[in-house]
């Protein structure tokens, strides 16, 4: 450090006594080795550390968003060491110590994505340019997802993936500096696969009704290979426009189609449209090949179920989670949550729970922020009690392996929220893949 | 063919709902002048009385579930369920058509106080300025709607006994499988009774005779000594509840969301152009057409000889009909062409 | 035709709409230029103070003030109200980024791909939807830009990368730049790096040359044409003269200045999404157009400014910042308007923009600009009061 040189100016003297303060505090702050580099958003020396919070908040998940918003407050309160604690006691491996990270207190800024790439982007970059965040999370949209990830890649930030469920978010578009914990679209029909073959049998004829758009065709993919696997022909494929309202135009070439089950794969407002609307044209009370007609919505969450209402009954499909599993991790979870907010949470609020913790388990693992470090620790990291069993971080792609839930609209609910009955819970080899089927490649860890 | 009928209901159907409220649309334009872009929210609200009557009818006694331990959870059995039994239960059944008492006095309301409060103010402004003003009272209604009813859709079923299908096929002498949503039938019943009544109030009242009148030569019908701003006003009114109407009518076949007026927004304005300005029965005409073409232009048959044409047909439509008549379907000369 | 009438036409509605002599209104128009340039560079200086400084957000003002300024071209001077202008903007940014992909990360190739392709397009479309006036080309325009949308989100995947957006690949040939290293390169301006604020500047010198062109046109005869035909089509028609080559000039003109804007987006955040089509994005300029005053030089500039203001800063506010900001109250009003405000920012940023435009349009009629006209007019009327 030259700050004492002649031809200095200004403004390297101010950069010059940054980087001094810093310095003076390098004993304990780089013990742990060799990265002593400097990276986008260095807290250094600060007393507390930001996070960015990125969901929707305006448009059709805004609720989803909302939900998501309130675990990433209870995450931040946890991690501080305030509250009871909810999941960071059931955490194991749990390098925790809830007194922020690293001993730095944890804050946070928000943001609004609008489900629109750019806007999420303009947030994110806000949150990088202005706010220093050195990790943001959030999301409801694959195609969100996908645009912030490489985002974080070129920045140099790492980003926690909050509710994605296309195959691309950990396959073609998979990047080192993102992460999802969420389950995806493969792990669905894997899923689904022996529950659908149970109650179903195997000889059946199915009929897609596809969202027009990246994630609706991987899932209709995945859903497909797994109900031809089982033998079950596919009648038809056919595309509908995002955002359609009304689907009847395309609902009524089913009737007649000869299919006997129909596979809705929307998402949010349109499954709750073409959902509502399949029920109204009486597909659950026919008969067709001498059997009763089915509907499978492979993506389900409790808000759909919620603006689905009665339409829901009894229709198969799955989640990440639900509030009513009885695992230790899960109860910790729910009981938190549920004494912050009066009810209980989305899976879109656990995920993005469980995504803070365990950036900051990484971080606190490393012994620092610098990412190439944080990233390693989270690749390949082994972990329970976070609700869904024993759960891997895959290396190779950043996606999370887990057991998966099969469920059911409840046919009998005893409360306003006991809309999804679990059928299911698939264990996690049994979705497991290989991570070359999809390609793609994570890139480099310094950026 | 059996196909092909279910596809012309189907069209028949949107058709209703782009019809009534392009033709609210078209009233507002042809009388006032004024483009207005929070017609799609006076839909919206009207959709949303049907979720407050259904909410007010099913206010209920919370049953405490003691299984949930960390969150307060309930059972809910509506009060008017346990004073009245079945009747209780029937009425609740019936909260989408018994809205119709609350809807049309509140989008009555509405409109006057929206046409007296704010849009009086821009009869003489540019069209650029109206739009952007009622398009800022279409975001604030949303958002107020936003904030006491969530962005979720909220499941607004129809009456149990017309929620199943109707053996059309049997009806019209058709062989089997022709079969109908009851609910539907009723909205394209509804929608045609709607647009004739508000035909007939025009052609043979003498309110509605005035109000065409004015709509061709504003000036002239003022110079009679006859008060045409009040009964455009009026009209106004006319315009919000029928727009209020036929978005209660529509939640059982779209759970309402506070963002679904935007989403009819641009499509009803499409229509109004296609129909052609200043003209309801344009307007009608346009609807029906328009919601027939896009039923047709789904069909597995059509979609594969032009991948994608279901996206794009509405708009595919609205640029040749433009290009062919200028003025729209049935547009008169001078309107909205400045 | 009969060019003398023609040029008393021009000549009268020229007068009625440039108030000042042409000598006096030029040497004023360049020291607002100057003004203008100088608060562009400056941007991330004087607005840092209201947090709106940061590499993002400039690039932002700077883009979308080129859009609104191309928007301004064609509805300021002649009256045609597009309503489908997003698409333009859409086909600068995917061509950029192709080009990125293909050629170089040049941003130069990139700017001019985008302009060049968005003028091609404003061509097609211009010349079909020109042929009807009034609201009849507000829906052509409308719906050419809804087409567009759909099939980029849908069906056109192989050109757009639909929902996702068309980004860069590892293994994109971009022929004139040789092998890539690892990771994805950055758009470059011959070697310098043109993200973050060097992109800003970028952009801000691209601000600054949009404004001065769009300066120049408003104040050339062919400017002139353009009002007159706003002021009274029909009159010019019945003169012989043809209106349409001019329109559709100013149409292109301004679909390349939309372009223009995309492709700038792309130049500082490689990545084009379908949504940039959608009609709620051809809505927005509209709005920052109106907003900021229809037919000014500088108001669609302030009017994108203050939207992307909105959609940027107040949408981040949570309580814990309002918090913050009213920490110097004692604590019970300190809560009291944390309540208050809540619902204004945050997840309530649209209401809060919608209330601005109804305020704006009710008591500014003629948009910001009015609003800084009226102020200005009361300053140096209580100046001139003083002197005298």
């Amino acid at each position: 450090m030259t700050i004492f040189d002649r031809n200095v100016n200004r403004r390297r003297l101010l950069q010059g006594g940054v980087a001094v303060t810093a310095g003076l505090a390098a004993p304990n702050f780089f013990v742990k080795g060799a990265w002593a580099e400097e990276f986008r958003n260095n807290p250094g020396n600060a007393k507390s550390i930001k996070l960015g919070f990125n969901v929707p908040q305006t448009g059709a998940y805004a609720d989803e968003g909302a939900d998501e918003l309130r675990a990433y407050k209870l995450a931040v309160k946890h991690l501080n060491g305030e509250g009871d604690g909810g999941m960071m006691n059931t955490l194991k491996p749990s390098s925790l110590k809830g007194n922020g990270v690293l001993g730095k207190k944890v804050e946070y800024v928000t943001g609004d994505t609008q489900t629109k790439s750019d806007a999420a982007r303009a947030s994110a970059k806000r949150m990088i340019e202005k706010d220093g965040v050195i990790m943001f999370s959030g999301g409801s949209s694959s195609g969100v997802a996908v645009a912030v990830q490489s985002l974080a890649q070129e920045m140099g930030v790492i980003f926690m993936a909050g509710l994605t469920h296309s195959n691309d978010t950990t396959g073609k578009d998979k990047k080192r500096y993102g992460f999802r914990h969420f389950f995806n679209a493969y792990m669905s029909g894997a899923a689904l696969g022996p529950v659908l073959k149970e109650e179903m049998g195997t000889d059946r004829r199915a009929y897609h009704l596809t969202a027009d758009y990246t994630w609706g065709w991987t899932q209709e993919e995945s859903i497909k290979n797994t109900t031809e696997g089982l033998g079950w022909q596919t009648v038809n494929a056919v595309r509908t426009p995002l955002g359609a309202g009304d689907f009847s135009q395309y609902i009524t070439p089913v009737l007649n189609s000869g299919a006997d089950v129909l596979i809705l794969n929307h998402y949010g407002k349109d499954m709750v449209n073409s959902l509502t609307q399949a029920v109204q044209f009486g597909l659950r009370d026919k008969m067709v090949n001498g059997k009763k007609f089915e509907i499978i919505v492979p993506l389900y969450s409790r808000l759909m179920a919620q603006g689905a209402g009665e339409n829901v009954k009894g229709i198969l499909g799955t989640t990440n989670w639900h509030w009513s599993l009885k695992d230790e991790g899960s109860q910790a979870f729910v009981k938190s949550f549920g004494q912050e907010y009066g009810f209980p949470p989305s899976q879109a609020a656990h995920t993005c729970y469980v995504q803070a913790l365990l950036y900051a388990n990484a971080c606190e693992q490393a012994g620092t922020f610098y990412p190439p470090e944080v990233i390693k620790a989270l690749e390949g990291f082994e972990f329970d009690g976070m609700g869904n069993g024993p759960t891997l971080y895959r290396a190779e792609d950043h996606q999370c392996f887990k057991k998966v839930l099969v469920v059911r609209g409840n046919e009998n609910p005893t409360n306003q929220f006991d809309l999804l009955e679990v059928v299911k819970e698939v264990p996690r080899e049994a979705v497991t893949y290989d991570w070359k089927i999809f390609g793609g490649e994570l890139g480099p860890y310094k950026v | 063919m059996d196909a092909l009928v279910l596809q012309a209901l189907n069209g028949l159907d949107k058709g209703g709902a782009y019809a009534l409220i392009a033709l609210g649309l078209t009233l507002i334009f042809g009388t006032l002048g004024v483009v207005n872009f929070a017609h799609g929210a006076l839909f919206m609200l009207g959709a949303f009385c049907a979720v407050t009557m259904q909410k007010i009818l099913t206010l209920s006694k919370q049953i405490e579930d003691t299984s949930v331990t960390f969150f307060k959870a309930f059972k809910e059995v509506p009060y008017l369920e346990i004073w009245l039994g079945d009747t209780g239960r029937m009425l609740i059944d019936y909260s989408v058509p018994i809205a119709i008492l609350l809807t049309i006095p509140f989008m009555l309301l509405v409109g006057l106080v929206m046409e007296r409060g704010l849009v009086q103010f821009f009869y003489k402004r540019s069209h650029a300025e109206q739009i952007l003003v009622t398009f800022g009272l279409a975001i604030v209604i949303q958002e107020i709607i936003k904030s006491v009813f969530g962005a979720n859709p909220i499941p607004t079923p129809a009456p149990d006994v017309v929620s199943g299908s109707a053996d059309v096929g049997a009806w019209i002498g058709f062989g089997d499988g022709l079969y109908y949503p009851y609910w539907r039938l009723i909205y394209l019943g509804f929608s045609l009774t709607i647009i004739g009544a508000v035909f007939a109030f025009l052609r043979f009242t003498t309110f509605g005779m005035v109000v065409r009148a004015g709509m061709q030569d504003r000036e002239t019908v003022g110079l009679l000594g006859i008060d045409v701003q009040r009964r455009f006003t009026i009209v106004f009114g006319i315009a919000a509840v029928v727009a209020g109407l036929a978005g209660m009518m529509y939640t059982p076949i779209l759970p309402p969301d506070y963002h679904m007026g935007m989403d009819f927004l641009v499509l009803s304005f499409v229509v109004v152009v296609v129909g052609g300005m200043g003209s309801l029965e344009g307007a009608v005409l346009a609807g029906f057409l328009l919601g027939i073409l896009q039923s047709f232009a789904s069909m597995n048959e059509v979609k594969a000889i032009i991948p994608g044409i279901d996206q794009i047909i509405v708009y595919l439509v609205a640029v040749v009909v433009l290009q062919v008549r200028p003025r729209g379907l049935l547009g008169r000369r001078g309107v909205m062409e400045g | 035709m009969s060019a003398a009438t023609v040029d008393t036409l021009r000549r009268g509605n020229a007068a009625a709409s440039v108030p000042a002599g042409d000598t006096a209104s030029s040497r004023s128009d360049h020291i607002k230029f100057a003004v203008f340039a100088i608060a562009v560079l400056t941007m991330p200086v004087w607005l840092s103070p209201i947090g709106a400084g940061y590499p993002d957000l400039v690039q932002k003002f700077a883009i979308f003030g080129i859009f609104a300024i191309g928007f301004n071209i064609l509805f300021g001077l002649t009256g045609y109200l597009s309503f489908g202008h997003a698409a333009f903007l859409g086909v600068g940014s995917y061509a950029a980024v192709w080009s990125f992909k293909l050629l170089t990360m040049n941003v130069v190739p990139a700017m001019i791909f985008g302009v060049l392709a968005s003028g091609v397009f404003a061509l097609l479309i211009g010349y079909v939807s020109l042929r009807r006036t009034g609201i009849y080309f507000s829906i052509l325009t409308l719906a050419f830009a809804q087409m567009s949308y759909n099939l980029a989100y849908s069906v056109l995947t192989p050109i757009t990368n639909g929902e996702t957006g068309l980004q860069l690949a590892l293994h994109d040939p971009r022929v004139l730049d040789g092998p890539a290293e690892a990771g994805l390169p950055t758009t470059t301006l011959f070697g310098m790096e043109t993200i973050g604020y060097p992109g800003f500047y970028v952009c801000a010198v691209m601000l600054i040359v949009a404004y001065y062109v769009a300066m120049r046109i408003t104040r050339s005869p062919f400017g002139m044409t353009l009002r007159a035909i706003k002021s009274n089509q029909n009159r010019m028609n019945y003169t012989g003269f043809n209106t349409r080559p001019y329109t559709l000039a100013a149409f292109v003109i301004s679909g390349m200045y939309a372009g223009l804007a995309g492709s700038l987006m792309a130049v500082v955040d490689p990545l084009a999404g379908a949504e940039r089509m959608q009609w709620t994005a051809s809505g927005e300029v509209v709005l920052m157009t109106i907003l900021g005053g229809t037919g000014t030089l500088l108001g669609p500039v302030l009017g994108a400014g203050i939207i992307k203001y909105f959609e940027n800063i107040f949408s981040a506010f949570n309580d814990q910042v309002l918090g913050r900001i009213f920490d110097f109250l004692p604590e019970v009003l300190q809560n009291l308007m944390v309540t208050l405000v809540h619902p204004f920012v945050g997840e309530g940023w649209h209401l809060t923009l919608g209330v601005v435009f109804m305020l704006i349009v009710i008591f500014l009629p003629g948009g910001v600009m009015e609003g800084i006209g009226r102020i200005s007019a009361r300053i140096s009327r209580s100046r001139s009061n003083r002197s005298s």
